[in-house]
C-alpha cells in the first residue's frame, strides 16, 4: 500500500461505472428498441424500459423472414455467419499449425523462402486488394459460396507466426525423447504438440471467430444472393434513410441477434481471449 | 544449441502445402494483378486496355478528390486513435485503483470488441439520426442544429465516436496489462519522495507504458484505416459531399461503383505501401521495447 486510499478509490469506481454506462448503453438502447413497436420507435424519445413487443418482434425476425432482404429469415443469416466464422477460425488454425510445425521441426531446402512467402502477407488486409481478389473469385466461380466467403480471409500469416513462436519454446529434449521412443512427426504433433497448444488454440479461436463474424467488406462483395448474406450485410441492406419504410424494429432485433453470439463467445471465453489477445499481439 | 528436428524429406512440403496454396491463390495472384492493373488504362467500354506506366499513379496523386480523402483519413484516424486510447487509458488507471469488482468491470467493458464495426455504426446512426434518433431529438431540443446527414463535420464526429467506442475495449485490455507491469517499487519510491498521484502518473507510469501506447497507436491507426470501412459505409456512405470518404472507401467506390479499375488498383498499391511502412515501424519498435523491461 502506497498511501491511504482516500478519495481515490471511490472516485475510481465512479469513473468505471460511467465508463461501463458509456460502453454498454448503445447495446442496451438497441435491446430496448428491439422490444418496441415500429410506431413507438419512430416517435422519439424512446422509453428507457423494454416494451411489450419482444416476443412478436423476435418471432417475426427469426422465423417469418424479413421482406427488405428478400424474405430471408434471420436464422438463415445466423447460419451463414456461423459457417463463415467457424470456417475462418478453424481453417486458419488448421493450416497455421501445419505450416508452423513444418517450419519449426524440419530442416529442408527453401525452408526460409516458404517462411517469408507466408510472412509477407502479415497485416496486409483483404481491403487493400479487393478488386483483384474479387476477380479471382469470379474466375474460380466462388461467388455466393461458403468457400468464397472463407478462403481469402484465411490467407494471412498472423496465426502461423503465433504458433511458430510457441513451437520454438518447446524444448528440444521433448522432440528427442519422442524420436527415441519411436514416435514419428505426425504422432509427435498429435500426442505432444497439440495438447501443449490447447490454450493458444482456444485464445486464437476466440479472436478469429470474432474476426470472421464481424467481417463486412468481403461478404458484401462476394455474396449477391440474399440467401447467402451474413447477418451484418443483411442489416446494412435493411436500412435506408432515403425512404421512410425501414423496418427499424426488425433492424434492432437483427442487431441484437448479430451482437449476441460473438459477445457470448468473448464473455464466456474471457480468460483465454484476454490472454491470447494481450500476449499474442505484443 | 541446434534444435532437434525430424529427418523427413517430403513431409514438410506436404504440411506447408495448404497454407502456401491459399496464400498464392488468394494473396500473391490478386496482389500481382493489382500491381499490373495499376499500370493499365481501360477504354470506356472495358474492351481494350493499354499500358500507361505510372500514369494512373500521377493521376491519382494529382486528383483533388484523392488528396481530400487523404486529409479525411488522417483526421479520422488520428481522432479515432486519440479518443479511443485516451478513454481506455483513463478507465484502465481507474481499474488499477479498485480492488473489488475488477473482473466485473472488465467483463462489462469488453463487449464492444465483439460488435461488428458496421453494426456499431448502425447503432450510433440509430441513436443520432435526425429523423428519429433519441439523441438527435435531445440535441435539437437543446437548441443545437444537429444533422449529420447534411453537415460534413457532424458526420465525421459521428463516425469517429462510433469507431472509437468499438476500439475502447481492445485498448483497455492492453493498458491494464501494461499498468500491471509497472514496478511497484518505483511508484512507492516516488510516493515516499512526496510525489502526488498525478505527478507519479505523468513522470513514472506514463513513460514506462510508452511502448504499449506506441504499439496501440499503430494498431489503432491500422484499425481506423481498414476495419472501419463498415462503419463508414453503414453510417455515411462516404458523404455528405465526400466529407467522410477515407482511402479504403475510395478504393471500393472507384473500383466497384465508378468502375475506374486502373485508378482503384493504383490506390490499392499506394495503400499496400502505407501498410507495409506501418508494419515496418511497428517491428522496428517491437525490437526496441525490450530495453524498457
Amino acid at each position: 500500500m502506497i498511501e491511504k486510499p482516500g478519495i481515490g478509490r471511490p472516485l475510481a469506481h465512479v469513473v468505471l461505472v460511467l465508463g461501463v454506462l458509456v460502453v454498454a448503453f448503445p447495446i442496451y438502447y438497441t435491446f430496448i428498441a428491439s422490444t418496441q413497436s415500429l410506431t413507438t420507435i419512430l416517435r422519439p424519445p424512446l422509453p428507457l424500459t423494454p416494451g411489450d413487443q419482444i416476443a412478436a418482434n423476435y418471432g417475426e425476425a427469426l422465423f417469418g423472414g424479413i421482406g427488405r432482404i428478400g424474405g430471408v429469415a434471420v436464422t438463415t443469416l445466423l447460419f451463414n455467419t456461423l459457417v463463415m466464422a467457424l470456417g475462418i477460425a478453424l481453417g486458419k488454425i488448421f493450416i497455421s499449425i501445419l505450416s508452423a510445425f513444418a517450419v519449426v521441426f524440419f530442416r529442408f531446402p527453401l525452408r526460409m523462402v516458404f517462411f517469408w512467402l507466408i510472412f509477407v502477407t502479415l497485416m496486409l488486409p483483404v481491403e487493400v486488394r479487393i478488386l483483384p481478389t474479387y476477380k479471382v473469385m469470379v474466375d474460380l466461380g466462388m461467388i455466393d459460396t461458403y468457400a468464397g466467403l472463407i478462403l481469402p480471409l484465411i490467407a494471412s500469416a498472423t496465426a502461423t507466426l503465433l504458433f511458430r513462436q510457441f513451437f520454438m519454446t518447446i524444448p528440444s529434449e521433448l522432440v528427442e525423447a519422442a524420436r527415441i521412443d519411436g514416435a514419428g512427426p505426425l504422432r509427435f504433433l498429435r500426442d505432444i504438440l497439440l495438447p501443449l497448444s490447447k490454450t493458444n488454440i482456444a485464445a486464437l479461436f476466440v479472436i478469429l471467430f470474432i474476426y470472421g463474424w464481424t467481417q463486412y467488406l468481403w461478404p458484401l462483395l462476394v455474396t449477391n444472393d440474399n440467401q447467402m448474406n451474413t447477418i451484418v450485410i443483411a442489416l446494412k441492406k435493411m436500412v435506408s434513410f432515403a425512404d421512410a419504410d425501414t423496418p427499424w424494429h426488425m433492424v434492432m432485433v437483427t442487431s441484437i441477434l448479430a451482437i449476441l453470439p460473438p459477445v457470448l463467445v468473448v464473455v464466456l471465453m474471457q480468460r483465454w481471449f484476454v490472454r491470447g489477445l494481450v500476449e499474442s499481439e505484443k | 544449441m541446434q534444435k532437434a528436428v525430424f529427418p523427413n524429406r517430403v513431409l514438410p512440403y506436404l504440411l506447408l502445402a495448404p497454407q502456401v496454396a491459399i496464400t498464392i491463390v488468394f494473396f500473391y495472384w490478386p496482389a500481382s494483378q493489382a500491381l499490373y492493373q495499376s499500370m493499365l488504362k481501360e477504354d470506356p467500354f472495358g474492351l481494350k486496355s493499354k499500358f500507361v506506366g505510372l500514369q494512373n499513379f500521377t493521376q491519382v496523386l494529382g486528383n483533388p478528390d484523392y488528396l481530400n480523402s487523404v486529409r479525411v483519413t488522417v483526421v479520422f484516424s488520428v481522432s479515432t486513435a486519440v479518443l479511443a486510447m485516451a478513454l481506455a487509458l483513463f478507465l484502465a488507471t481507474a481499474a488499477e485503483k479498485v480492488v473489488r469488482g475488477k473482473g466485473f468491470y472488465r467483463t462489462m467493458l469488453i463487449w464492444p470488441y465483439a460488435v461488428a464495426p458496421a453494426v456499431a455504426g448502425l447503432l450510433f446512426l440509430f441513436m443520432f439520426n435526425p429523423s428519429m434518433g433519441t439523441f438527435a431529438y435531445l440535441l435539437r431540443d437543446a437548441g443545437y442544429r444537429w444533422n449529420p446527414l447534411l453537415d460534413g463535420d457532424q458526420a465525421m464526429l459521428l463516425v469517429v465516436v462510433a469507431a472509437a467506442w468499438k476500439q475502447i475495449s481492445y485498448n483497455f485490455l492492453f493498458f491494464v496489462a501494461a499498468l500491471q507491469s509497472v514496478p511497484r517499487s518505483l511508484i512507492e519510491a516516488a510516493a515516499i519522495d512526496g510525489a502526488s498521484s498525478t505527478k507519479r502518473f505523468w513522470t513514472i507510469v506514463f513513460p514506462l507504458i510508452a511502448p504499449t501506447t506506441f504499439f496501440l497507436l499503430v494498431v489503432n491507426t491500422v484499425y481506423a484505416f481498414f476495419d472501419t470501412f463498415g462503419i463508414i459505409d453503414a453510417v455515411t456512405g462516404g458523404g455528405p459531399a465526400q466529407a467522410t470518404q477515407t482511402l479504403v472507401y475510395k478504393v471500393y467506390n472507384d473500383g466497384f461503383v465508378n468502375l475506374d479499375l486502373g485508378g482503384s488498383a493504383a490506390q490499392s498499391v499506394i495503400l499496400m505501401a502505407i501498410v507495409i511502412a506501418l508494419t515496418a515501424i511497428q517491428f522496428r519498435y517491437v525490437e526496441k521495447r525490450v530495453h524498457y523491461a
